[in-house]
């Protein structure tokens, strides 16, 4: 332990400590206190349980002298993943103490001081490969890319865009002096770069920052030849700007704009207002906080659940997600999504209308790729919008639920296509934890630049391989699985949104039950693999009908009561 | 037929309201029994609706493209036609109003209704279920609890079964002058007997107690009720309705036993309103699930403002107490509200079903309903609207029996053997008269009407269909299929019963149980199946207005395997103002209201 772990620990061992969890008798042990977790044995001989608390995990502490004139203290720790714990313990100093420690520990401002740092479980190696996918990759595997579009070097000191990494997929007509001045034009050089090719007929999303036309309508030929070299000249390609049209003008005033249609010929834009920054942030912590409501009022609830808005938000990505989908698949017409900085709910937008549309990114290992390319390298800043969650009265600074707001909008999705996603509920809680905080490095940093200088991953593990590995997996897979090349299209009635239970009532009886359900559905599932398919699967009927029109015709027959 | 001047219209165009994009054309079918709608598409695809499903018919302002009828079902599905000729629409208009509305028991469905069962086999599908066979199931103690004969003849309450369990203690006397005391004679009997812990849930209705009368039987008979559980010293009175409802009842003369009077009883309030709150309560509700395209915002708002929910908590709240009443402290229970024919068989059967595995079962439910619903004289005939008659006495009781039975489905998936689909399918055979189990007030007059002989029971349909209706997580052995079942009653528990109130996007977004007993069916099976619906287009009985057996359980099946298949559903024009709208029906035939016998 470094000299600066230890600064911050006066107490490191209490006796007789008692703690409480959700669900479970008080249990009576040591608590320990170490640099980067707080550690709980029960004194039993056998059987007895063990809490080890990541300290980053903690969101909000309170303490409260109790016992004969404060002969004691209760900490309650919230944690970002939304449990509540809760340690009384004998002495008011050790008490006082232990929540310093944990006070401190839990907020160390360096990032090489995280825990992922120090993570070295003795089956892996730090010399293992980092990471799953890159834009180089992405563009090897898409042969039908390479005659339009091209990989770019041009950020290869990072020197264009801070937060984007090193390579970049654009069109071949625009060269890398050309993509330079764009990105001056584009809000923390965020020029519009490739992140999703379309097979079936070859259209494409592009992701940006807003264009800095500023008060006075500036323009950039190059960024105006980029985007028109991302089309045909007969095509008209969509602009969904993720802003109402109000704040796009308003944004002018900063310095910021929207593409104007007499520059851009080609393009139409569509204002979708999505919520995004504090808004957002706020809205989790009303949710949360109606969740922890102990009032049997149902009036008070609904109208708590409502006040948060958290289900419009939800509601809003899937359709603007939707739109996306519909203009690339149905239309047949490229798309640009930005909305401001394009670090925050143009990657929701953008990633959940791969989901929908793709069905690679719908397998375990897809999924994490396309969380990697969207959110990762694309520069989300993790490490200030998941700094802390819903309980935290800290200042709020960045925070900002946008990853959370994806899982959710993904488990919507998984929860009207039961069959269409190959990983599970149990996944999405373990992304939601991990990106709040973690053993691995993944989270860490919030742009590829940061993680080089920092040499994230050459001191941290990789929680994506991690998951890959084949004990991992299996956690997290969806028995039910069966690739299908269709589009998913959701519901977005307001009736076909639900209250992501799993992850908000996590720590409730409620959830409890919903882990037994689905145990049961693995022991079906796993009963029916080893009872022997004898023929071909009426799945397969049904793929054989390749074109979707004669589906569509099957489906017309089908009754529904 | 003389309400149908008009049976067939041709070029009728038919669409569902919430998806104007899919207008299917065809032709217009009245039968004395059925809306018939053929399409002119190559397929003839048809929709049967029965009359008497139908809840409303509207006509709408009319248009250039022709005069609209707009359809609301008791099931909660809406649909609108458009015919071409004003003198058409407002003759289909005038059959259907009237149709939909018979005045007499005679001109049901269920009396013209024939499927093919010979007279044994419909006999045997009427003593499909045996209620004495299930008061023998719960181990009663025949030295506590025996089965009067008081009620034969239905001498001492004619809305009350001829067969009744009551304390063995309890004499005639006691028996009769109780009925005395009780509205309509509703006097206390058992309906759920708890082996585990000798304690039992009783019924009745209030006592005629103004502000203080006292019947010296019915008080023998609380004694009588407590006496029979050995190990107890009081019994709970529970009063389903809102305290100051019951105290209003006092001043006509009714009320609630005092415990001044009646020595060794708790009384306990449990606010479960009227019919009538529950009426707008439900119609409120209706609302929100047909608006539309409204927002998070206006759906949240609107089922707050409905207050079902609510309702729907209270009831599953009576329940609770009840069984834990029951199970934990080991106390007999008397539950009562005004008649004892509403709130007091929604507080039962909940209790029941959560003190007993055996009700969580398909058959178990079945006896259940027949039970504390059926034979102890629910109104159903009333509630439902069978005939043509007081809009007030309308009110869906048992819907909301449904829906705590759902609510509690989605809290443990793994406690009951049957599905959504069956709560569903029960849930339009209550309405639709095809069958006689839910005709009438009252055993009494059921018998008068002689259903068991003119009539079929549905129960045995049902279950011939059970693969339908089976949750593949069920099982045996599970710890939720064990014991008592403990809800948390928190109001995050609750959810909008969207199958049920928007069931326009049925078939769209797959139920996870649905996916599951897919993965359980054979494939060959499913494989000749679906052959064998490629090849056999529907065929109908036109003359009797009946569907022939079509394959369609299994192709559910077939859908639920496909559900990405099901979801064309972002019908938006790019550029227009909107969000996307709600995902699209693909086929009003979705729309079919009655199940083939």
């Amino acid at each position: 332990m470094t000299m600066e772990f230890s600064e911050h620990i006066k107490t490191a061992n209490v006796d007789d400590v008692v703690l409480k969890l959700p669900l479970r008798p008080a249990l009576k042990g040591t608590l320990c206190v170490t640099a980067h977790h707080l550690v709980f044995s029960e004194r039993k001989e056998e059987g007895s349980y063990q809490l080890l608390l990541l300290l980053r995990s903690v969101d909000a502490i309170e303490k409260r002298m109790t016992g004969l004139s404060g002969s004691s203290g209760t900490i309650v720790i919230k944690c970002k993943d939304l449990r509540i714990l809760q340690f009384d313990i004998p002495g008011m100093e050790e008490c006082l103490n232990v929540a310093s420690s944990i006070e401190a520990l839990s907020s160390l401002e360096s990032v090489t001081e995280l825990y992922p740092f120090f993570h070295r479980p003795r089956e892996l190696s730090l010399s293992e490969p980092w990471g799953l996918s890159s834009p180089q990759q992405q563009y090897a595997q898409t042969e039908r890319l390479w005659d339009r579009w091209r990989l770019s070097k041009v950020n290869r000191n990072f020197s264009v865009c801070m937060s984007y990494p090193r390579t970049v997929i654009v069109p071949c007509a625009i060269d890398d002096i050309t993509l330079a001045k764009a990105a001056s034009f584009r809000q923390g050089g965020r020029f519009p770069v490739l992140c999703y090719y379309h097979r079936s007929n070859g259209m494409v999303i592009m992701r940006s920052s807003q264009p800095m036309t500023g008060a006075n309508r500036k323009r950039c030929r190059e960024d105006e030849l980029l985007l028109q070299a991302a089309i045909d000249e007969s095509e008209m390609g969509y602009i969904i700007d993720t802003r109402s049209a109000q704040q796009a003008q308003q944004a002018r005033m900063a310095g910021g704009g929207f593409e104007s249609k007499a520059f851009y010929h080609h393009w139409r834009r569509l204002h979708r207002h999505l919520e995004r920054g504090k808004v957002l942030q706020e809205s989790l912590i009303k949710l949360v906080e109606a969740c922890g409501d102990p009032s049997q009022n149902m009036d008070r609830w609904l109208s708590k659940l409502e006040n948060s808005k958290w289900l419009s938000h939800v509601h809003s990505a899937l359709s603007t997600a939707g739109l996306v989908a519909e203009c690339v698949e149905r239309d047949g017409h490229s798309v640009l999504v930005h909305g401001f900085e394009g670090t925050d709910t143009t990657l929701l937008v953008t990633s959940l209308a791969q989901l929908i549309l793709d069905p690679a990114s719908r397998t375990f290992r897809g999924f994490l790729q396309l969380l990697e390319r969207e959110w990762v390298q694309a520069g989300h800043p993790f490490r200030q919008r998941c700094a802390h969650s819903a309980h935290s009265h800290a200042r709020l600074r960045q925070e900002c639920p946008a990853f959370l707001l994806l899982l959710d909008a993904t488990w919507q999705l998984g929860r009207q296509f039961p069959l269409a996603l190959e990983f599970s509920e149990v996944l999405l809680l373990r992304l939601a934890q991990d990106a709040y905080a973690s053993d691995y490095g993944t989270f860490l940093c919030s742009s590829e630049q940061e993680r080089c200088a920092l040499q994230v991953k050459e001191n941290t593990h990789c929680l994506f391989q991690f998951l890959l590995r084949r004990e991992e997996r299996e956690k997290y897979v969806n028995p039910l699985y069966e690739a299908t090349d269709l589009a998913i299209w959701p519901s977005v009635h307001p009736q076909s949104l639900q209250l992501w239970t799993g992850l908000f009532l996590r720590w409730t009886e409620y959830a409890q039950t919903m882990d037994e359900a689905r145990e049961e559905i693995w022991t079906i599932v796993k009963e029916r693999k080893e009872t022997d398919r004898p023929k071909g699967c009426a799945h397969t009927t049904l793929s054989r009908h390749d074109s979707f029109t004669n589906v569509e015709n099957l489906m017309d027959e089908l009754t529904v009561l | 037929m003389d309400h149908i001047r008009t049976p067939k219209v041709e070029n009728v165009r038919w669409l569902d309201r919430l998806t104007p994009r899919r207008i299917a054309v065809g032709t217009l079918y009245l039968s004395s029994t059925h809306t018939i709608f053929v399409e002119n598409s190559d397929a003839r695809k048809e929709t049967w609706v029965l009359h008497s499903l139908v809840g409303s018919v509207e006509r709408l302002a009319g248009t250039p493209a022709g005069c609209p009828l707009l359809v609301r079902c008791k099931n909660f599905q809406v649909f609108q036609l458009l015919l071409p000729q004003e003198r058409d629409c407002a003759d289909v208009y005038a059959s259907l109003a009237h149709l939909s509305r018979p005045e007499r028991y005679g001109d049901l469905y269920c009396f013209s209704f024939q499927p093919n069962l010979d007279k044994e086999e419909r006999e045997r599908a009427w003593n499909f279920l045996d209620l004495l066979a299930d008061f023998s199931r719960m181990g009663i103690p025949s030295n506590l609890w025996h089965a009067t004969p008081a009620n034969h003849e239905y001498r001492v309450c004619d809305t009350y079964p001829s067969e009744l369990f009551v304390p063995k203690s309890a004499s005639p006397a006691v028996i009769v002058g109780s009925a005395k005391f009780r509205s309509r004679g509703r006097f206390p009997v058992l309906s759920y007997y708890h082996r585990d812990t000798s304690a039992a849930v009783c019924r009745s209705s209030q006592p005629l107690s103004g502000f203080s009368a006292r019947s010296l039987e019915d008080e023998q008979m609380l004694q009588a009720i407590m006496k029979s559980n050995p190990a107890s010293e009081y019994v709970y009175v529970v009063d389903t309705r809102p305290k100051l409802n019951a105290m209003a009842n006092r001043a006509a003369g009714k009320g609630y036993e005092s415990e001044d009077h009646y020595s060794n009883i708790r009384l306990h309030f449990v606010a479960i309103d009227n019919i009538h709150v529950m009426r707008s309560s439900q119609q409120k509700l209706a609302d929100v699930g047909d608006l539309r395209s409204p927002s998070m915002g206006d759906f949240l708002w609107g089922l707050e403002n409905s207050g079902w929910l609510k309702h729907i908590k209270a009831v599953l709240d009576a329940g609770v107490f009840i069984a834990k009443a029951v199970a934990e402290e080991g106390v007999s229970v008397l539950v009562h509200c005004s008649d004892g024919w509403d709130r007091t068989a929604q507080a039962c059967s909940v209790a029941s079903v959560l003190l007993d595995p055996y009700y969580r079962t398909l058959k178990g439910f079945m006896v259940l309903m027949e039970k504390d619903w059926v034979s102890f004289g629910h109104k159903f005939s009333h509630r439902y609207a069978h005939l043509d008659g007081d809009p007030r006495e309308v009110s869906p009781v048992l819907d909301q029996f449904l829906e705590c039975v759902w609510q509690l489905m989605e809290q443990f998936p793994c406690a009951f053997e049957f599905n959504e689909r069956f709560l569903l399918q029960l849930h339009t055979h209550v309405h639709s008269c095809q069958y006689g189990n839910f005709i009438g007030n009252s055993q009494k007059e059921r018998k008068e009407l002689r259903i068991r002989e003119r009539t079929h029971s549905v129960w045995h349909h049902l279950w011939e269909n059970r693969v339908e209706f089976i949750n593949p997580l069920y099982r045996v052995d599970h710890n939720q299929t064990q014991g008592v079942l403990r809800p948390v009653t928190t109001p995050y528990c609750f959810k909008f019963w969207k199958n049920m109130y928007s069931p326009v996007e049925r078939g769209v977004a797959m139920r996870l149980s649905d996916c599951l007993n897919a993965v359980r069916e054979e494939s060959q099976q499913l494989e000749e199946e679906l052959d064998a619906h490629q090849e056999v287009p529907r065929e109908t009985d036109a003359e009797q207005g009946i569907h022939t057996p079509t394959k369609h359980a299994c192709l559910e099946t077939t859908l639920a395997l496909y559900p990405h298949a099901t979801v064309p559903s972002h019908t938006h024009k790019l550029g227009q103002p909107s969000n996307i709208c709600p995902p699209f029906l693909k086929n009003p035939r979705v729309l079919k209201l009655v199940t083939p016998p």
